[in-house]
């Protein structure tokens, strides 16, 4: 293992960090666009998550270290998704350290805490939204592990760096399975970031949220570092995708870490684009009732259990 | 990874859209849109015989695709959506089990399909001997449809892409049925839907509504 291996890994830790609030400026200024309405400031989340560092913290008296605790290990989780996903380089250290199950095991274990948080003040919106959160949890996961299990099954690998070399070098041709997978990839990472099908990350009425329902409680940095962990979650999202189905431009192992830096405003590029898909999806479709949701991501799930069935028949 | 050539590729890909379609029916809760579905289902079928045709040089296959295309894309489709028109049953939803149970039933359907295709497609030699597994599961999965529908006309429907399956899987193992056999095939299915259609209006007559389980009963008034 080299020294520059190391920097591109210190490299794509630090991009994904700071990144990450601009990726969520970006889709709400789109959205905002969209709808014809004046848009925000692209660097609103930076200025929001500043503001919310300053600030004073304030704690519920009956809150247990779990509450304390949670944003620091969900805020450590994302960070931990973002070394191993490859955005820039798949010449990663740290990378060999957790595979594509691990990962999402990471987002199981910042959900896991996010929900023990929520109901741990024992208010009535605060596990609400927990259950909420837990049921579209447990109807995503299944899903995104049978996307990831499509793609190991092309690169027979867990690891991701490995299955994005595979992917990256792999003939071009017209490849069902990913297709198939690449939909389902869609509509769960729809339903994990909290977006509109599922869930409506602008919402002010208690009533229908569910990520914002369990934030309620919170202040100051705690927000902070949390508003922070959902943009990061997204930005994983998004390159957990653009790693798998649009995999060229990622450095390969072998190079040094300048061509890591020359790789970053390529993904800055894509992710733009991305951002401009997903506001498109969020203002063209509804937000549906909450016990529609197994409806949608059963239909996830069965996408992508069809493009892993798909790639076991045709081999494509 | 090993490619295939293009057409190899394209057979694929219709293939794959034709489950997936198949799944879309399966999920669909519209008459209307069950109808398109339909539709876009026998394109998807004609799109892969023209293809097979073409890289395989078989000009009877032609034939077969222009019979679909007319048949299945076109006169059908119309038959159908007449039908509904003048039955007014355009928002037939009833399901015997909910969407996502009849999903997981497919999959398994398809699970085992597959499995049943693998032995069938090492015997045969032709360029879409993979896609066999995926015409099988098509049948099986209009089945279900059939069986999880309680109105007439999305059985109807189960029924019709039923004979698409059946087709795609000729097409893929043995390059198509002999010509008089499709000719009659053609033919039985476009009488078979005038007849059915007739037969909707008397069931309406009959019973005040198309839902099948009222002919369970033997004798007119007999549960009066």
């Amino acid at each position: 293992m080299s020294m520059s291996a190391y920097l591109s890994q210190l490299v794509q830790v630090a991009v994904a960090l700071m990144l990450a609030p601009l990726l969520v400026g970006w889709v709400n200024q789109c959205r905002a666009w969209l709808q014809n309405k004046r848009a925000p400031s692209l660097f609103l989340p930076y200025r929001t998550i500043r503001k919310l560092f300053v600030k004073d913290a304030v704690v519920a008296q009956n809150a247990s270290p779990i509450f304390r605790l949670t944003p620091y290990i969900v805020f450590g989780a994302m960070t931990c998704a973002a070394a191993i996903v490859p955005s820039l380089a798949t010449d990663l250290p740290f990378a060999r350290a957790a595979d594509a199950i691990a990962l999402v095991g990471l987002f199981a274990l910042a959900r896991v805490f996010m929900s023990l948080a929520a109901m741990d003040i024992g208010t009535a919106f605060g596990s609400l939204g927990a259950r909420r959160d837990m049921f579209v949890g447990f109807l995503a996961e299944p899903a995104l592990l049978m996307v990831l299990f499509t793609a190991s099954l092309i690169s027979s690998s867990t690891s991701l760096p490995q299955i994005v070399d595979t992917l990256a070098h792999h003939e071009i041709g017209i490849y069902p399975s990913l297709a198939f997978a690449g939909v389902a990839f869609t509509m769960v990472s729809l339903a994990e970031n909290a977006r509109i099908p599922v869930d409506n990350p602008a919402t002010h009425l208690e009533l229908t949220m569910i990520h914002e329902a369990m934030l309620l409680e919170y202040s100051a940095r705690h927000l902070a570092l949390l508003e922070w962990a959902a943009a990061l979650k997204l930005f994983n999202y998004s390159c957990i995708g653009l790693a798998l189905f649009f995999p060229f431009g990622i450095v390969v192992s072998g190079a040094d870490w300048l061509a890591v830096m020359s790789s970053a405003p390529l993904l800055v590029a894509k992710l733009a684009i991305g951002g401009v898909a997903l506001a498109l999806i969020e203002t063209l479709s509804a937000k549906m009732r909450i016990f529609r949701a197994p409806e949608f991501l059963g239909t996830a799930f069965m996408l992508a259990v069809l493009a892993m069935l798909v790639n076991l028949l045709l081999g494509a | 990874m090993e490619s295939l050539p293009l057409y190899a590729q394209l057979i694929n890909l219709l293939a794959s859209v034709l489950l997936l379609l198949a799944f879309a029916m399966l999920a669909q809760r519209r008459v209307v849109t069950l109808i398109d579905l339909f539709a876009a289902q026998g394109l998807a079928l004609a799109c892969s015989t023209a293809i097979v045709a073409y890289a395989t040089a078989q000009p009877h296959l032609y034939f077969s695709t222009a019979i679909t295309l007319v048949l299945k894309v076109a006169i059908l489709p119309w038959l159908l959506h007449r039908l509904v028109q003048r039955l007014d049953v355009k928002w037939d939803v009833e399901g015997l089990i909910n969407v996502p149970t009849t999903m997981i039933v497919g999959l398994v359907l398809v699970i085992f399909s597959f499995n049943l295709a693998v032995p069938i497609s090492q015997l045969a030699n032709t360029v879409t001997r993979a896609t066999l597994g995926i015409a099988m599961a098509t049948v099986m999965l209009s089945f279900l449809m059939m069986i999880t529908r309680r109105k007439a006309i999305p059985q109807v429907i189960g029924f019709l892409s039923m004979e698409n399956g059946l087709f795609f899987a000729a097409t893929s193992a043995t390059y198509g049925m002999p010509m008089v056999v499709e000719l009659g095939i053609a033919l039985d299915v476009l009488v078979g839907m005038l007849i059915l259609g007739v037969f909707f209006f008397q069931i309406r007559e009959q019973f005040d509504s198309l839902d099948l389980k009222h002919m369970e009963k033997l004798k007119e008034g007999e549960a009066e």
